[in-house]
């Protein structure tokens, strides 16, 4: 199974519905034009709206290796590329001299700089291993000098090992990128990759996705739980619940034993979805109206 | 370029005739955007009409911001056509409108007004000075003041940058200490270690030169050119760090003046190039034509972002916020200096000021030469 496998957007649709993951058909001919582009995707959304879940539904339904690069600020190459393997190079080195005494420094550098020791990382892995998935999670974390790089990477799918040679990918991996948006993407960045918002979902569509990834809660208690969490994305909070909230509190409130949504188990069971103080006093204030209203 | 389609244009000239009629309403679209989108549509079918839309977001859009207007073009575009001829051109940009010029119903007195005088004796004068508000000086003061810009000590702030150097202390240098292990043929050698090093930081200053602030302008002009001065000192003349700004009705850029070595000829400079000295403020259209022009291209990105400015918008506020937001979202850290801070009982309650707060790391006061020093040490912090 390969990316050019996919059809149509409607076949991706189908076929991240099969992983439990369902989008909607403007995510779906987004995702095909990005695989059928080989172009990176930039998603860009709240917390919780399912960015880094697509690259993983991807990964599954397309039957490829999910390969993920989780950035931070203070991130490089060497942690996104490859690195040497330190301790077993002066081992190496350690055996060699004690086996065959002077050796030619040359011959003896070659051999520790080669494959055996090379230890690659996310971005080198993506490229050799290609067809892949390259996951390259919050990438608004990283700092300008680290988008560059990868810019470069992107661009061409290789990269250069000046002690190995070049590395180039034979099918470019399907490349997904996804930021928070704390801080703008450089838009050179922008530029290479094709660029999705994903909001939350609508209130049929994150009951359908309740109903799929934790079938046991009931059909009743999902649409409450569903409901109750769009409200509380309008409240104006600090932190409104994404979908993985819902799902955690939909799990937590049968997991209870509750069968009907009421203002006692959804307090009880608050700290799934709510999660700063603040809004938690809010929303627990308002509650019976919100579950009423 | 926004003429009548007819029925017989070819689908890469109406789609390029699309991509230019988004450029007119302001989105960023180059030549390599329009080829992806024409291939993009090309492999959805241009016969899907919401095909078309998501693969254009896609490809031509790179904010959420852009949506609206691209929802507009779109609907203009394609919509109108299938149901009897286009309507009109393309929606126009909203007028430019500017403020009339003069401050009357700003000038209403600033909170700082009468505090402080009763300490107008001669005492130990240049302390005094130092305390006192800017606002409520007479001249001689003020040329008194100006004088003592010179002990102002501006530190620029640092960055790690993305190099290592060979260090005494640090992580490990592996690599190094390998080749020195293998020159020695595997005897154990000294651990080389390397640590990263710092780069200064962009500092960019914005200041307000609306009637508003006018008392002030000559102090933070002052304080400015100190500023960009240590800076390029410190730099043996690399180019500025520090970009100056002033914002009124407009954006005006003011580092070239500022980079002049004399502070009074410097001055005379910005006075000279700045078109809208005492008129209205239009703080969000100010920093939004800032930002178009400068900061996204990379001007802001990474810096530490200063706004002098008393937050006084006769402009909307929605807007002064949204640019704050995103000025927030390119700068390293934004910081906003507010001469009636220093005020005792002040409250951020113009509807400006509220509308950027949230968007602002410091707030700090700006009102006297001992709040400029207070503010400089926030800037070599950031």
């Amino acid at each position: 199974m390969t990316a050019g496998d996919v059809g149509s957007p409607a076949d991706l649709a189908d076929r991240l519905g099969r992983t439990g993951y369902l989008c909607d058909d403007a995510l779906a001919t987004v995702g095909f034009l990005a695989l059928s582009l080989a172009r990176p995707l930039l998603l860009e959304g709240e917390p919780g709206t399912g960015k880094t879940a697509l690259a993983e539904a991807l990964a599954t339904s397309l039957d490829l290796p999910l390969i993920r690069l989780q950035c931070y600020e203070g991130i490089d190459a060497a942690q996104a590329l490859y690195d040497w393997d330190f301790p077993r190079q002066i081992l190496h080195l350690r055996a060699v001299e004690s086996v065959a005494g002077a050796t030619d420094v040359e011959e003896l550098e070659k051999g520790l700089f080669s494959e055996r020791f090379l230890l690659a990382r996310p971005v080198l892995r993506a490229l050799r291993e290609s067809p892949a998935v390259l996951l390259v999670d919050e990438i608004d974390r990283a700092d300008d000098e680290f988008e560059a790089f990868l810019l470069e990477v992107l661009s061409t799918y290789q990269v250069s090992i000046p002690e190995l040679g070049t590395v180039a990918a034979t099918t470019p991996p399907v490349v997904v990128l996804t930021s928070n948006r704390t801080r703008e993407v450089h838009d050179a960045l922008k530029r290479r990759c094709l660029y999705h918002w994903i909001d939350h979902p609508g209130l049929e569509r994150e009951v359908a996705i309740v109903r799929s990834r934790a079938p046991e809660v009931s059909e009743t208690l999902a649409r409450q739980v569903v409901t109750l969490v769009q409200r509380l994305r309008d409240a104006d909070l600090v932190k409104a619940p994404g979908v993985a909230e819902t799902l955690d509190w939909a799990r937590a409130l049968d997991r209870i034993g509750t069968r009907e949504l009421d203002v006692e188990s959804a307090a009880r069971t608050l700290g799934a979805a709510v999660k700063y103080r603040e809004d938690a006093e809010r929303v627990r204030a308002a509650l019976d109206r919100m579950l009423a209203g | 370029m926004n003429g009548v389609m007819s029925a017989a244009t070819a689908p890469d000239e109406l789609l390029l005739g699309f991509t230019r009629a988004l450029q007119s309403a302001g989105l960023p679209v180059t030549s390599d955007r329009s080829r992806t989108f024409l291939r993009a549509v090309a492999t959805v079918g241009l016969g899907d009409r919401r095909a078309t839309y998501w693969a254009g977001r896609a490809t031509l859009c790179t904010t959420p911001e852009h949506f609206a207007a691209y929802d507009r073009v779109f609907t203009g575009w394609f919509l109108d056509e299938t149901e009897g001829g286009r309507a009109g051109p393309p929606p126009a940009l909203p007028p430019v409108v500017q403020a009339p010029l003069g401050a009357d119903d700003e000038s209403s007195g600033s909170p700082g007004d009468d505090e402080g005088e009763v300490v107008r004796v001669a005492a130990s004068d240049v302390e005094l000075l130092q305390h006192r508000d800017i606002a409520t000086m007479d001249p001689a003061e003020r040329a008194r003041l100006a004088a003592l810009f010179g002990r102002l000590a501006p530190t620029p702030p640092r960055r790690v940058s993305y190099r290592r150097a060979a260090a005494r202390r640090g992580v490990v240098d592996t690599h190094a200490t390998l080749r020195r292990t293998l020159d020695r043929m595997g005897e154990p050698v000294e651990i080389a270690r390397r640590h990263r090093t710092t780069r200064t930081r962009r500092v960019v200053l914005l200041v307000d030169v609306s009637g508003s602030m006018s008392s002030y302008a000559d102090a933070l002009l002052r304080l400015a050119h100190r500023v960009s001065q240590r800076s390029a000192a410190s730099r043996g003349g690399r180019g500025p760090r520090v970009e100056v700004f002033s914002m009124g009705t407009r954006v005006t850029r003011l580092t070239r003046a500022m980079r002049l070595r004399d502070v009074d000829k410097a001055i005379v400079a910005a006075g000279e190039t700045v078109p809208d000295w005492s008129g209205g403020t239009r703080l969000g259209e100010a920093l939004k034509a800032f930002l178009d022009r400068w900061g996204q291209r990379g001007l802001a990105r990474g810096a530490v972002v200063v706004v002098f400015s008393d937050g006084w918008e006769r402009g909307d506020a929605v807007l002064l916020g949204e640019q704050m937001a995103r000025l927030r979202r390119l700068a390293h850290r934004v910081v906003w200096v507010n001469p009636h801070k220093g005020a005792a009982g002040y409250q951020p309650v113009q509807q400006g000021m509220a509308a950027a707060l949230p968007h602002v790391d410091e707030f700090v006061a700006g009102h006297s030469l001992a709040a400029f020093r207070k503010v400089l040490r926030v800037i070599g912090d950031a």
